[in-house]
């Protein structure tokens, strides 16, 4: 590695006066207003809000799946927008979970998850031996090659992590992926995924109205509000990992819980 | 109980066929219908029997065939890759939108003399017709099917880093296919109609032009027996259509049958 490599000298997602204004004139609709964000490489971090506060279109503008209407998004040092346009070598390290599971239903389970190996040209024989070992680590051995269709929601979920973790990626976009899961899908998920972003060092952006799970899963959690959109707070949770769900019946979450819940009502009434 | 459901699945509908079967028959004989214009069921079928012996009948099956299929191939093609391009290229789409909608509204049949006219009396002016008629099903229900692609399917293929062909190929065309089927499905049928209508206006050769000359010999029991063999032949090719739905999407609904 060069000493001169972005990505030493910058933080890992790096956020600088992004605003996001959706419609023209009397219509327009701010979605985002001047957010500044950095993350260090394996930080994971939560955006925490009410439906409308805009949190999903951040996460949408890192992905370069929305362009901004101002300001800039660099991952590793390379800005992910020029312009309108978004480039795909600042977006190569990313992965994403969507609210929906997102497989395609003509591909088993294996051929789901090998599916971005696919795209980048690994052979047949290696990428579906990667596929059914990532596969395995998720808790979805013996169900390679079910379709999708066959599968409860919490095991199509199971799929699309594998998916996003198949490439081994360095930075994770969560958009609510459990949110739609039972309690305690949910709780095993989480735990796995707190493990894997550990492991890896993945820097990990999660988009979530769970005040409990952002505070469990994070380094720090964002707390947005709406109209108009804006980060109203930023919230160290200081809990030593590995963490277990034990740490869930302690005081001093309980405690970051109701400071969370409160600034989230104070940004609700404002 | 399921078991006697089953049954009465399979009986009643045998049941319902031979009661109409006796009913026609009956009501030819009591009626003093002339065997001309309605012949009964039993003389229909010995001149079924006689007509599939004839090898001249598989002749012109095999003309009828050719027609049907070559026309339903070429609409396939022509309507999936125009579908494409239009759901694909906005423009593409405008600047073909007028004749697209004229020729929706055209009755197509109308058509037929005039590409007879243009095309001769063989084959070629059939397949014409029958490409005619079975392109707006499958060209209709191609557009419809490349343009829902679901937005959340293609922001994954986004974050995937995939390229246009990757995206055709793994997204938009098995997104299509089971639309593009249902569309064949009613493009196959469309096809015998234009080979038939075809070969009424002009021509010495298919099934078509045999329905016409027992019609003009008042053989009136062969004609019933052309259009039986007709029929077959259009289940043989929908059935093929479902064979080919289940081979090409069974992951989808529609290819896991009826219950």
């Amino acid at each position: 590695m060069s000493e001169h490599d972005p990505a030493l000298l910058s933080a890992e997602i790096d956020i600088r006066g992004l605003t996001k204004i959706f419609g023209e004139g009397a219509t327009a609709v701010t979605a985002i207003s001047k957010a500044d964000l950095d993350l260090d490489r394996g930080a994971f971090i939560s955006l925490l809000g009410p439906s409308g506060c805009g949190k999903t279109t951040l996460l949408r503008i890192v992905a370069g799946l929305e362009a901004p209407t101002e300001g800039s998004v660099s991952i590793r040092g390379l800005p992910v927008w020029r312009g309108r346009k978004r480039s795909r070598k600042a977006t190569r390290p990313v992965s994403m979970m969507f609210q929906e599971a997102r497989l395609f239903p003509w591909y088993s389970v294996a051929e789901n998850v090998a599916l971005p190996l696919r795209i980048t040209g690994a052979s047949n024989a290696d990428r579906m031996a990667r596929a059914r070992e990532i596969c395995a680590t998720v808790g979805l051995k013996g169900f390679e090659d079910h379709r999708p269709a066959q599968l409860s929601g919490g095991m199509r979920q199971r799929a699309s992590l594998a998916r996003a973790l198949v490439t081994d990626p360095q930075v994770l976009l969560l958009d609510e992926p459990f949110g739609a899961l039972d309690a305690m899908t949910r709780d095993t998920l989480n735990l796995g995924l707190m493990e894997v972003c550990a492991r890896a060092r993945v820097t990990t952006i999660l988009v979530t109205h769970s005040i409990a799970e952002a505070a469990f899963l994070s380094d720090r959690v964002i707390v947005l509000a709406p109209r108009p959109a804006r980060i109203t707070n930023v919230v160290d949770i200081p809990f030593a990992r590995p963490r277990t769900l034990d740490l869930q019946r302690s005081t001093a979450f309980q405690d970051i819980v109701a400071d969370l819940r409160t600034q989230l009502m104070e940004g609700h009434d404002a | 109980m399921p078991r006697s459901a089953n049954f009465w699945r399979i009986a009643l509908p045998a049941i319902a066929v031979v009661v109409f079967l006796v009913g026609w028959s009956v009501y030819v004989r009591t009626a003093e219908v002339s065997a001309f214009v309605l012949p009964p069921p039993e003389a229909i079928a010995v001149a079924l029997g006689h007509l599939i012996l004839d090898p001249n009948l598989w002749y012109h099956a095999r003309i009828t065939v050719t027609e049907a299929v070559s026309g339903f191939v070429i609409a396939v093609t022509l309507g999936t890759v125009l579908g494409f391009l239009m759901a694909r290229f906005p423009p593409v789409e405008w600047a073909a939108k007028p004749f697209i909608v004229l020729l929706q509204l055209v009755p197509k049949i109308a058509l037929a003399p005039l590409f007879i006219l243009w095309f001769g009396f063989g084959l070629e002016s059939k397949i014409v017709i029958a490409a005619a008629l079975a392109f707006f099903p499958v060209f209709s229900n191609a557009l419809i099917a490349f343009k829902s692609v679901d937005p959340g399917d293609s922001d994954v293929m986004t974050m995937l880093q995939a390229n246009a062909a990757q995206r055709f190929v793994m997204l938009e065309l098995p997104n299509a296919l089971p639309v593009v089927l249902t569309g064949m499905e009613v493009s196959v049928v469309m096809s015998m109609i234009g080979a038939i209508v075809g070969e009424f206006i002009g021509g010495s050769e298919g099934l078509g032009y045999l329905a016409v000359k027992y019609l003009q010999e008042l053989s009136v029991p062969n004609l019933f027996a052309v259009v039986v063999v007709l029929t077959l032949v259009g289940l043989c090719l929908y059935l093929l259509i479902g064979r080919l739905r289940a081979w090409l999407a069974p992951w989808h609904a529609s290819s896991t049958g009826s219950h």
